[in-house]
């Protein structure tokens, strides 16, 4: 069968399991909706954080990033992954003791406070909004991609299924589609990878791998042969950074805090039945998560090795196939500066920007004529990162079902998180928004069929994003961490372990600390991008890292103002007293 | 498990002050666990890295592999260590969850 063949049939068959399981799990009361009815399995809620968690972005991104950042990759491989000690240590096992559905709820109740609940809501609905267009985006293109679908129909595909199973099944829907998906995208992650850890390194286990001697015969381990490599080209080594250390640990330490105060991740800790349930299945979800984080840095330096040596000095007469497939689609460009007909890679951009192609004409050497204006470097190659994942198979001429795997995987990654945040976005219109604010008193069913409308205007509005990017909604994703270690993750801290946090402080602080996140990224990215450069940064970190600058504002302005106004009530620090007490647990409900 | 004799005496003492004990116990325990957090993931993988970098590792620069793979390993052990002392923490403390079942 052929790739085409193959691709549609995996991608076919897995929807038609996610859909099977979202008539199978529907849900049937607001409980249903919101938290799963509160029974999921440790094991099972590990496996569908792990793949509300991973997103388009980890799934395919993630690695080529690692793979042209190398050591300065780190930020995100620490980052994304250490969130979850804190997840587990300081947040999950309180937040499902309080037992009710939304990270609103918790605000608003323990700040006693309809206004705090409000901000937290506006919080909620800017992170998750930023980081779901994004996944539809990822949707379109691996249609576009591998199922030479246009990015437009593609995006309608996601919308249809993602409608499908999170409208009708909710959390309960969402959670049991997760696990599926999990296994499906963490196969097709690994498949390729051992395949190409064997290929380069004859040691199956990527992992170790990476540490392994190449099997050139030169004696070299991989990370010294590619340190050796990129160092002739005139990169610096891949093993060293070229960021500042104070910017890597502020981009760090953004990420895990921002990770840590994610709505769509937290939320997945109020489904399972116990406070101690929650605190092990935080173990269980960064288990499933390391295996693909782990294996991530390890494809990331087989890629560049891989790439640099098929295509470096390579005739393009005689460069493989899939230099030439990913040229067609416009992620690969070449310009022959040196006319000698042959590709040279260097440090540097070959040409201004992504490539733009002449309609017809050719260059002599039978490439696509790239009009860009050409930069002065010794680089003649434009590849795009995502590619490193989505072509490794092909680099590696891994047989086609490998692909088909692949295409799959990716599809998988991005509709599991795309659901998980569609889902929290609706809970906090139909739940914080209508039923405790607006449009006290409604029913439980009313409540159900608010939820099911604002799931569906969510994914109309998503898919709107997906299909008209915003042009930057790649980088944006990225700040949705910053603003969500800058506002959610203080005011839920203190919210368990401080009792003396008042509802003045934590307002303060929530609006304090994304304000001042927002301003200095809309500032460094949209109103002076030119400025965008170290000297000009406070204290020499970058927009990616000012989350936690935002985060100690937060903390430092819910002090000060918790220590003006009038003192947190009795009934306030009871609440707070019996949030830390595991005993008593019930199931999610509505406080009265 | 020095804390045995004293079971019977925690027992005595009103809700309170069992409560207040067992929010100290679990507060210890987590600001163990979060200095190791901090030192393998900030101080082995970004602070140390140059210094730890003159050491090989099973083919990896120490440093290096510290900060794309031991850091996350080390993660998951710090949950499952918490999970596992504060289930015993939990009981020890008679505020244990395992008798209401959702």
């Amino acid at each position: 069968m052929d790739v085409q063949l193959l691709t549609y049939l995996f991608v076919g068959s897995s929807f038609a399991l996610y859909i099977g399981i979202a008539i199978w799990s529907r849900a049937s009361s607001t409980d249903d909706f919101y938290v799963a009815g509160g029974g999921v399995h440790p094991v099972a809620n590990g496996m569908a954080t792990a793949a509300d968690w991973m997103s388009a972005a980890s799934f395919i991104s993630m690695a080529g990033i690692i793979a042209f950042m190398g050591y300065d990759g780190t930020v995100y491989l620490m980052g994304w992954t250490g969130g979850y000690v804190l997840l587990a240590l300081l947040l999950a096992p309180y937040l499902r003791k309080f037992g009710e559905y939304t990270v609103p709820d918790f605000i608003g109740t323990r700040y006693y406070s309809n206004a705090a609940r409000a901000v937290a809501v506006i919080c909620l609905i800017v992170v998750s909004f930023t980081y779901v267009a994004g996944q539809m985006r990822g949707v379109g293109i691996v249609f576009s991609q591998f199922l030479n679908v246009p990015i437009f129909w593609g995006v309608i595909i996601g919308m249809a299924v993602v409608f499908f199973y999170a409208v009708l099944g909710g959390m309960k829907g969402i959670t049991y589609t997760q696990v599926a998906q999990y296994c499906v995208l963490i196969f097709a992650y690994l498949v390729p990878a051992i395949f190409i850890s064997l290929l380069i390194t004859g040691v199956p286990i990527p992992q170790l791998g990476l540490g392994a001697d190449v099997v050139d015969g030169s004696g070299l381990s991989v990370l010294e042969k590619l340190d050796r490599a990129m160092v002739d080209l005139g990169f610096g080594p891949y093993t060293d950074g070229t960021k500042e250390t104070i910017d890597v640990f502020a981009i760090t330490m953004a990420l895990m805090i921002g990770t840590a105060g994610l709505p769509h991740v937290l939320v997945r800790f109020f489904t399972v039945p116990k406070v101690s349930d929650a605190r092990i299945s935080a173990g269980y979800a960064l288990l499933f998560i390391a295996l693909l984080y782990t294996t991530a840095p390890a494809v990331g330096a087989f890629a560049r090795l891989n790439f640099i040596e098929t295509v470096h000095d390579t005739p393009y007469a005689e460069v493989d196939d899939w230099f030439r497939n990913w040229e067609d689609i416009g992620l690969i460009g070449w310009v022959d500066k040196n006319h000698d007909g042959a590709i040279q890679y260097a440090p540097g951009a070959a040409f201004e920007g992504p490539p733009v192609f002449d309609e017809v004409a050719r260059t002599e050497a039978g490439a696509r004529k790239v009009i860009n204006p050409i930069l002065h470097s010794d680089n003649e190659v434009y590849v795009d990162r995502d590619i490193m994942v989505l072509a490794n198979p092909e680099i590696a001429a891994l047989p086609g079902w490998v692909i088909a795997l692949v295409a799959a995987g990716g599809l998988a990654a991005a509709l599991s998180t795309a659901a998980g945040l569609l889902l929290v976005i609706s809970t906090s219109v139909s739940h914080d928004l209508l039923k405790k604010t607006l449009a006290r008193g409604i029913s439980d069913r009313q409540e159900l069929m608010y939820a099911r409308i604002a799931a569906a205007t969510a994914i109309g509005i998503a898919g709107y994003l997906g299909i008209n990017p915003v042009g930057f909604v790649a980088q944006v994703v990225a700040f949705a961490f910053g603003l969500a270690a800058a506002s959610l993750f203080p005011a839920i801290l203190l919210g368990i372990f401080s009792k003396s946090t008042t509802r003045e402080g934590a307002i303060a602080g929530m609006l304090a600390g994304l304000v001042f996140t927002f301003s200095y990224i809309v500032y460094f990215k949209f109103v002076a991008p030119e400025n965008n450069v170290s000297e000009f940064w406070l204290f020499g970190i970058s927009p990616e890292g000012i989350g936690m600058i935002g985060a100690i504002i937060n903390f430092a302005a819910a002090a000060i103002f918790s220590a003006l106004s009038k003192p947190v009530p009795e009934h306030v620090r009871r609440l707070v007293d019996q949030i830390r007490i595991p005993a008593g647990v019930e199931r999610p409900h509505d406080h009265p | 498990m020095s804390e045995n004799n004293s079971e019977t005496d925690l027992n005595r003492q009103s809700d309170t002050d069992r409560h207040q004990a067992y929010w100290r116990a679990n507060l210890r325990l987590a600001a163990v666990l979060l200095v190791i957090w901090f030192t393998v993931s900030f101080g082995f993988g970004i602070l140390l890295v140059e210094e730890l970098n003159q050491f090989a590792f099973f083919g990896f620069k120490l440093g290096f592999w510290w900060a794309q793979q031991g850091a996350i390993y080390v993660f998951i052990v710090l949950i499952f260590i918490y999970a596992w002392r504060m289930k015993k923490i939990d009981h020890r403390h008679s505020v244990d969850d395992d008798e209401e079942s959702g």
